[in-house]
């Protein structure tokens, strides 16, 4: 029963304070209420988060996959950018 | 009258407290089974999940109520038993959690209706005397909680929303409303658990529940019937056809494997 009432929202979920939201999936909805609410429903059903976001899928601004040579493949070769030669102290559990 | 022990038929329990307990867990029990009917039949993938989660929270319920009537009095060999294997008249659910699915604006209102009423007993249980009742009651009352929000926020959107939606909703009011009174009825034996310290008296939040209904249906453009005779029976054993319906599915693997284990 898909129709003009129904819209598509991206959900975002964080596990716990600290972390950032990450994208979990989607889902569909009338409105903003619904959606948190079927989001509930759909994605922490196994005690996934503390905090969720979602949006309209329409309102998410993408970059073009086409483009995706001249945006990306730069970065490629340019492994003194990652800070892979430093060790990470114990105790650090979020890098 | 078939008396082995892995079969309870006909009995009910002879303390109110225990009857009391038992009544929790099978209105819990009877909706939730209601509800699980619709796993794969809502009208939409997100409502079936929704709709599974209710029904989930409310056999969870169920199963530690039915541990508990166990503990006031041991009337089977476990709760399995207790729950699956009695007679459709030994059942003490209220009216209201049997009525069938007939469409979604039927589902929701009978889960606005039960929930608000749901969340007034169980406040009520917060300061009893069995303290294992009080914990089981505020480990529900955050259920209930998101239960009435997304059947409060359906009644309104359905009620105050097309002329088909609008229409259902009010079919489902003028069919649910005469079993909203027994909800808040004291009969003797809710009487005598609450003369035992079991629960304060919940019953004289009916006016308080009524106004809250009202006004919400009022948002979502419904009235409920005027000079409704109330239903009433569900909690002494007088069941409905609609409950022997539940039965033939619910209790159907308990019967046929007697103490079977999952």
């Amino acid at each position: 029963m898909q129709s003009d009432n129904w819209f598509l929202y991206e959900v975002f979920i964080r596990s716990k304070n600290g972390m950032a939201h990450k994208h979990a999936g989607s889902v569909h909805a009338q409105d903003a209420e619904t959606a948190i609410l079927s989001a509930r429903d759909l994605y922490t059903r196994r005690g996934e988060a503390s905090s969720l976001w979602i949006i309209r899928s329409k309102d998410i601004i993408a970059s073009d996959p086409a483009e995706s040579g001249e945006l990306y493949d730069p970065a490629d070769d340019k492994i003194y950018r990652h800070p892979t030669f430093y060790s990470v102290p114990d105790g650090v559990k979020n890098m | 009258m078939n008396s082995s022990p892995n079969f309870i038929g006909a009995m009910i329990p002879a303390k109110p407290e225990t009857n009391f307990v038992l009544r929790c867990a099978d209105n819990a029990m009877i909706l939730g089974q209601r509800l699980s009917e619709m796993c794969g039949h809502a009208p939409e993938l997100e409502l079936d999940l929704a709709l599974t989660n209710i029904s989930l929270d409310l056999i969870g319920q169920a199963g530690l109520l039915y541990d508990h009537v166990q503990t006031l009095e041991k009337l089977a060999p476990n709760a399995d038993v207790l729950a699956l294997t009695r007679d459709q008249n030994a059942y003490l659910n209220c009216l209201l959690v049997a009525q069938p699915n007939v469409d979604f604006a039927h589902i929701v209102l009978r889960q606005y209706l039960f929930s608000t009423f749901q969340k007034r007993q169980y406040e009520a249980l917060l300061s009893s005397s069995d303290e294992t009742l009080a914990a089981i009651a505020e480990k529900s009352l955050k259920e209930i909680a998101y239960h009435i929000r997304f059947a409060k926020d359906w009644v309104l959107r359905l009620g105050d929303g097309t002329e088909d939606s609008h229409e259902r909703m009010a079919d489902a009011l003028d069919c649910l409303w005469r079993y909203s009174g027994e909800l808040f009825e004291k009969d003797s034996v809710l009487a005598a658990a609450i003369d035992a310290g079991l629960l304060t008296d919940f019953t004289d939040k009916y006016e308080a529940w009524q106004i809250e209904v009202v006004a919400l249906l009022a948002e979502a453009t419904l009235t409920p019937p005027d000079d409704t005779h109330m239903l009433k029976g569900g909690y002494q054993g007088h069941q409905e056809d609609h409950l022997g319906h539940i039965l033939t599915d619910m209790q159907y693997m308990q019967l046929k494997y007697p103490s079977l284990q999952w």
